[in-house]
Formats: C-alpha cells, sequence, structure tokens
C-alpha cells in the first residue's frame, strides 16, 4: 500500500482543492496516468498516479480542500515481476510516495487517447452537447455543477436536457409557494432571483482576495505620468512592429519595462512579507493580469528584467492568448512578485487593486488621456496623460519607498525618446 | 390487408406483376417445376408455363447472361440465384455488362431486369449457403441495391424493381422467409427504391439495419425500452441508392447511432453509413458512431458455436446499444 499526497503544485501554494476523481476505488491505474484533478490558484492540474496498481481508497472527496502533503489517496502497487524494484518504495520513504508536481499543464500531461477513465471524457463535450449550451446560454459555472452521467463522467445530450428541465422548474415551484403563502410573506422577501454557482476559478478569486485583504494592510498611491512621448514613439513604430513581428505594440510591455526599471530602484518593493523578515527577490517576475470568460488570471512573465521591450511584448503576448484559449500551465502564473494590471483599456482614470500575496505590490494602469497641462515655462499644452495607481503592503514598505517606485517609473515613461532600444 | 411470411409476399408480388405485365419472366435454377428450392415461385410454373418460369443450366453466368439480352430487347427478367453466395460466376456478367450498359450506350438501352438472391446467414448453411454480398454490389456504380425486411417491403420492393428500368439486385434473407410475418397491403402497393423507414420511432438512439437485422434490432429496440432507453430503428430497406436524408435525419434527432449488419466489418455498409453521419450530421453527435457486424473471416462457419459467435444478435445488439446509451 502507498499513500498518495496533495502535492504542492507550486512554491507558494499551500493548499489543493480535489477538482475530481479520475479512476474510482478498485480502478487499476497505470503509472503517470490521470489519477486526480486538483484545483489550485487558479489552475487545474492533472495530477498523475505515482505508480501502477490499484486505488484502494479515495481519502478526500471532491470539492474539499486539503494542505499539501495530506493523504489523499491509498493505492495497492502492482507488483509486476520485471518492474518489481522500481515501484518498491525505498525504505527511507517508508511507504509513502509524495507525487510530483506535473512540470506543465494538463494538456501536456500524456494521457490515453481514449478509453474508460480517461480524464478528458468530461472536459470533452459532444458538438451535440456544445449546441445545447449555445442554445440554452449555460454558463461554464453553470456546466461545471452538472454531473455527467456518461462513462468516465463524460456529460452526455440527455445531462444537458435534465439539467434545462429543472432550471425552468424553480420558476414554476416558487409561483406556487407564493399563491399558497401569506401575501404579506411574498411582499416583504425580494422575489428571489438566479443564483450563480461558484466556478473553481470564481472561488479560487475569492479566497485569494478574501486573504490578501485580511492579511495585507493595504495603502495606495497614485502618479500621474505624461505619456506623451511614448504615445508619439508607439504611433510612428507600430506599423512597422507589427509588420516585422506579427504582434500588436501595445502599451502594456513598454509600462513594464518602466515596472522593471522602478524595481530595480526600489528592490524592496519586489519582495515578500514574512514573519523572518522582508525577503526581497532576485528575479524580476512581472504577473499580467489577463480577464478571461469567467474571471481574471494573472500569468506571469519571468526574468522580466532580462527582456527587451520586443521580447515582453511577445511574452505577454503568448501568455494573454493562451490564458483566453485555458492553457496555461502551472509555471505560467506563479512565481510573480510584482504585477500590473490595465484596467485603463475600459476607461478606468483611477484603479484601487488588491495585491496578489505574496507580492507587495501592484500597479494599475490607467486610461491615457489628453489634458490641458501646464508645461515648462507655465504654458499649457494639450498632452496625453495617465494614471499609475499603487498598491502596495504596508509592511513592506512605506510611502516614501513607494513615491520613489513611481517617480521611477514616471521618470522612465517620461523621459521616452526614440534612443530607447525597442530590441 | 393480411398477415403473411417473407416468402409468400415475393412469390405474390412475382404472381401479381407476371399477370400484369406479360413482359415478366422468371429464369433460375430449379425455379420452375420444383418452384425453387425455397418455394419462392411454387406455382407459377404451372400458372404461367415454361416460357416464363425457366428452369436454367447450373450456371450462373447464363442466368445473367440470358436476362441481359432479353432484358436489351425489352423484356423484364427476374434471374433468381439460387444462393447468393453462388453469384460469383455471374459477376463478370453483372459487374462489367449489366451495371454498365445504360452509360456505355449513353443512356439509349437499358436493362430493366431483377437478380434475386437469397442471402444471409443464421440458417446452419455454412461456407456456400450463408454469405452477405451487399457491400460487394453495392461498390459498384449503376447496380441498385434492395434489402428488404418485412413482407410489405419485399412484396412492394419487388414491384418497384421489376418495374425500374436498371438493374435491381434484389437480396431476400433466407432466414427471414418464414420467421418475419407481417401484414400485408392488399393491392398494387409499390415500394419506391431509395426511401428508408423507420420501423419504430425513438429518441435516445438510432438503430440503423435492414434485411434480417431489422427483426433483430426490432427486439432489442423494445428490451431496450423495457430499461427506460427510447431506441429509434431506421430500416434502410434500400442499401443504394441510399437514403442520406433518413440517415442524417435520424443521427439528428438522437445524436446517438449504432449500425448494424451480419455482413463483414471492413469497407461494409455501416462503414458508409457511418461516413455519411459525419459528413453531414456531426454537430448533432452526442457519441461515436457504433457499429455491430459480422467479423472478417472468410465465411460463415458451420460449426454452430461459431456460426453464433458470427451473427449479430439481440443479446449482442443490445449489449452495443446500452454501451451506446450509457456514453
Amino acid at each position: 500500500m502507498a499513500s498518495v499526497k496533495m502535492p504542492q503544485l507550486g512554491e507558494s501554494i499551500t493548499e489543493g482543492t480535489i477538482a475530481k476523481w479520475l479512476k474510482q476505488p478498485g480502478d487499476q491505474v497505470k503509472k503517470y496516468e490521470g489519477l486526480v484533478e486538483v484545483i489550485t490558484d487558479k489552475v487545474n492540474a492533472e495530477v498523475p498516479a505515482p505508480l501502477a496498481g490499484i486505488l484502494k481508497e479515495i481519502k478526500v472527496k471532491e470539492g474539499t480542500t486539503v494542505t499539501v502533503g495530506t493523504e489523499i489517496a491509498v493505492i495497492e502497487e502492482s507488483v509486476p515481476a520485471t518492474a518489481a524494484s522500481r515501484t518498491t518504495p525505498s525504505p527511507k520513504e517508508g511507504g509513502e510516495v509524495a507525487i510530483a508536481a506535473p512540470a506543465a499543464a494538463p494538456q501536456s500531461v500524456p494521457s490515453e487517447p481514449e478509453g474508460e477513465g480517461s480524464t478528458e471524457s468530461r472536459t470533452r463535450l459532444s458538438p451535440a452537447v456544445r449546441a445545447l449550451i449555445e442554445e440554452h446560454r449555460i454558463s461554464d459555472a453553470e456546466l461545471s455543477g452538472i454531473t455527467g452521467s456518461g462513462i468516465a463522467g463524460r456529460i452526455s445530450k440527455k445531462d444537458i436536457e435534465d439539467f434545462v428541465a429543472k432550471r425552468t422548474q424553480p420558476a414554476t415551484a416558487n409561483g406556487e409557494q407564493r399563491k399558497t403563502s401569506a401575501p404579506a410573506a411574498a411582499t416583504a422577501a425580494p422575489t428571489p432571483g438566479t443564483t450563480i454557482p461558484l466556478s473553481p476559478m470564481r472561488r479560487a478569486i475569492a479566497t485569494n482576495m478574501l486573504k490578501s485583504k485580511q492579511t495585507i494592510p493595504h495603502a495606495w498611491t497614485v502618479a500621474e505620468v505624461d505619456m506623451t512621448s511614448v504615445v508619439r514613439f508607439r504611433q510612428k513604430a507600430k506599423d512597422g512592429f507589427k509588420l516585422r513581428e506579427g504582434i500588436d505594440l501595445t502599451f502594456v510591455p513598454i509600462i513594464v519595462k518602466a515596472v522593471v526599471e522602478g524595481l530595480k530602484a526600489v528592490p524592496v518593493l519586489n519582495a515578500s512579507w514574512s514573519e523572518q523578515g522582508v525577503v526581497l527577490h532576485k528575479d524580476i517576475n512581472i504577473g499580467v493580469a489577463v480577464s478571461v470568460d469567467d474571471g481574471l488570471i494573472v500569468p506571469v512573465v519571468h526574468q522580466a528584467d532580462r527582456m527587451s521591450i520586443s521580447g515582453l511584448a511577445k511574452a505577454i503576448d503568448d501568455l494573454a492568448k493562451r490564458a483566453r484559449a485555458g492553457k496555461l500551465g502551472i509555471p505560467d502564473v506563479q512565481g510573480g512578485t510584482f504585477t500590473v494590471n490595465n484596467p485603463g483599456t475600459f476607461g478606468t482614470i483611477l484603479s484601487y487593486s488588491i495585491i496578489a500575496p505574496p507580492q507587495a505590490g501592484i500597479l494599475a494602469m490607467d486610461a491615457i488621456v489628453k489634458r490641458p497641462v501646464v508645461i515648462e515655462g507655465d504654458a499649457i499644452a494639450v498632452r496625453s496623460m495617465m494614471n499609475l495607481c499603487l498598491s502596495f503592503d504596508h509592511r513592506v514598505l512605506d510611502g516614501v519607498s513607494a513615491a520613489r517606485f513611481l517617480q521611477g517609473v514616471r521618470r522612465w515613461l517620461e523621459g521616452f525618446s526614440e534612443q530607447v532600444p525597442l530590441y | 390487408m393480411a398477415v403473411k411470411t417473407v416468402i409468400e409476399a415475393i412469390r405474390e408480388g412475382m404472381d401479381e406483376e407476371m399477370a400484369r405485365d406479360e413482359s415478366v419472366f422468371l429464369i433460375g435454377e430449379d425455379v420452375g417445376n420444383r418452384g425453387g428450392v425455397f418455394l419462392a415461385s411454387d406455382g407459377l410454373y404451372k400458372k404461367y408455363g415454361e416460357l416464363r418460369v425457366i428452369d436454367s443450366p447450373l450456371a450462373e453466368s447464363c442466368i445473367i447472361g440470358v436476362a441481359i439480352g432479353a432484358a436489351v430487347n425489352g423484356m423484364r427478367p427476374i434471374a433468381e440465384i439460387q444462393f447468393a453466395d453462388f453469384i460469383a460466376p455471374a459477376m463478370n456478367q453483372i459487374i462489367e455488362e449489366a451495371a454498365r450498359f445504360s452509360y456505355r450506350t449513353a443512356g439509349d438501352f437499358n436493362l430493366p431486369m431483377v437478380i434475386r438472391a437469397p442471402w444471409g446467414g443464421g440458417v446452419h448453411g455454412a461456407l456456400y449457403h450463408s454469405q452477405s454480398i451487399e457491400a460487394t454490389f453495392s461498390h459498384i456504380p449503376g447496380l441498385k441495391v434492395v434489402a428488404p425486411g418485412t413482407p410489405a417491403d419485399a412484396k412492394g420492393l419487388l414491384k418497384a424493381a421489376i418495374r425500374d428500368p436498371d438493374p435491381v439486385l434484389y437480396l431476400e434473407h433466407k432466414r427471414t422467409y418464414r420467421l418475419v410475418k407481417g401484414e400485408v397491403p392488399d393491392g398494387d402497393r409499390v415500394v419506391p427504391i431509395g426511401k428508408a423507414d423507420i420501423k419504430r420511432e425513438g429518441k435516445d438512439l438510432s438503430l440503423i439495419a435492414y434485411g434480417l437485422m431489422l427483426t433483430y434490432c426490432l427486439e432489442a429496440a423494445e428490451k431496450l425500452a423495457a430499461e427506460g432507453v427510447s431506441a429509434e430503428v431506421l430500416d434502410l430497406r434500400t442499401i443504394k441508392p441510399i437514403d442520406q436524408a433518413a440517415i442524417i435525419a435520424t443521427a439528428t434527432k438522437t445524436g446517438k447511432v449504432l449500425v448494424v449488419h451480419e455482413d463483414n466489418r471492413f469497407a461494409g455498409i455501416a462503414a458508409e453509413v457511418m461516413a455519411i453521419i459525419m459528413e453531414n450530421a456531426f454537430d448533432a453527435l452526442d457519441a461515436p458512431v457504433m457499429r455491430l457486424t459480422g467479423p472478417d473471416v472468410p465465411a460463415m462457419p458451420f460449426n454452430h458455436v461459431l456460426e453464433d459467435a458470427f451473427m449479430p444478435n439481440v443479446e449482442k445488439i443490445l449489449a452495443k446499444a446500452k454501451e451506446l446509451a450509457a456514453y
């Protein structure tokens, strides 16, 4: 018997939620075959079986969150004569097998192309099911609440039809209730609306945001930046860039570059709070918030300090595309040391972002708007202005450092010229 | 309306057509005085005489050759191949001549002939009396292939085949001859070639079959209903030209399709039906299209156990349909 434990799916991950058991007790499992789907911070990961054998017992039910290292299942090893020495755990491990975190996203975990127990059975929807989802406007959240009755938990056409039938039932049930209950009660209570079930992503965002606001004393400060030089430069360079690189040159990689320069000048903002002390990070890994269908993902540009603006543009474009396609792996969303948020694309001018723990700060780029500004020589000019809003962990640094950081970012952006290399 | 067997319906169909049209005649081994080995033409020799019910030599190429010659000269021959297994010696006449005649003459000549062939297994007929030939002949452009499964369709399709201007291979499943009984409408009722028929309405999955397998599928559907699975049964009736619209309609309706035939699996009729569904009804599918067929072994064996292993039956259809329903 070997015990299977909740793996550590990232350095900052302390717990995981069992999303779905891909095997049931009594099932034969192959080594590296998908055993369980675990939801961690914004990422679903398929955890492979650490060894071949029969799944004897499931210790943690679906939907339950446990800390890393908790025993989640027991596998009885099969001992084929040839592989006996391999599958026998070493005495040091004492019969316990910690499963390695998968190196990449579930998509890249090798899996059987088909057959019973295939993890794709649930996620792969038949054309008929997809058509019904479209027709009845079933959200991802609702879909994740539907129990598949097909082989290996596959959601069938019938499951969707049953769901749609049930979804329309509560309305009639309420109607009947109202008729029989006292009129006073009916007017006192608001008409019951619909409850949107929580998707794993919604839940993860909620947990993370709550944890951040409850543990991190947020402080907030704003700098106003004259983006005219950057806007002009981008206007001139963007067509050629698109032609050469095949992607748009947006403001985001330029801001990220400025942030990197600012963090280099104020390393205490590229840090994490711990009871032992403020941990300064060597790498500058910038998380870039990307909105997706049912929430938000923050993929990370690792070692952003080693990249040119062009390199950042490509990395961000790639991450955003994969985020929207649901193809991010765990390494893509972990290891961030600072986050850049871009609500300005939606026209906001002041944003108070919540810090993603264990980072110490998050910078929001707000909308670039043309305004009359007093410039040198007391002249009034029309300039492209942008607010950079910084939320920071006041345990880690104080307003002075925060202001110095914003100052650095602002100076870098305002001093932008064609001499700044794109590559 | 009266309840009849398939063999009675075929005999009646030939009788009525011969009475209606003097150019219709029957030729085959033992079809005359003997009335055919299955008694399909019993009584016709006495009624129409030796010029219209002709006993041929034991030479299939001759039977088909004579029929082609007669047809091109304005007759409407019914050529009986005693067992479909024996059709091979006539392959050249059927494929090279009959199937291509209209094409070769740019439509100036047609061959209004019917080749009747008792086919299929499950009758302990062993290697020379059990084979399925529909896939082989359906592959040949210029031939029509029908395979009725009920007495009413057997009679109606035979009339259509006799009246059709082109060569029609009319397959009659031996096991259905006296096993399958059903109401046959009175009067001159023609079942059009190329039209499939829904023999049972359902909504959860579709069973598509023809010939003997239709009967088995209907039995399986009954048992499925007892388990809460509503199965639709589509009887192809005509294999070629196949009724694409009916296939697409049932696949679109249920989203789950099982095709059943006893002919060998590889490049069988099921493969064609599945391809039609994939090309036209993919967006409606809720499961992979499945098939249950005879295996790819050289012939139907004689040994009972092996014959059972070869033949699809109600239990096998039921098991496969449940697998499909559970998908």
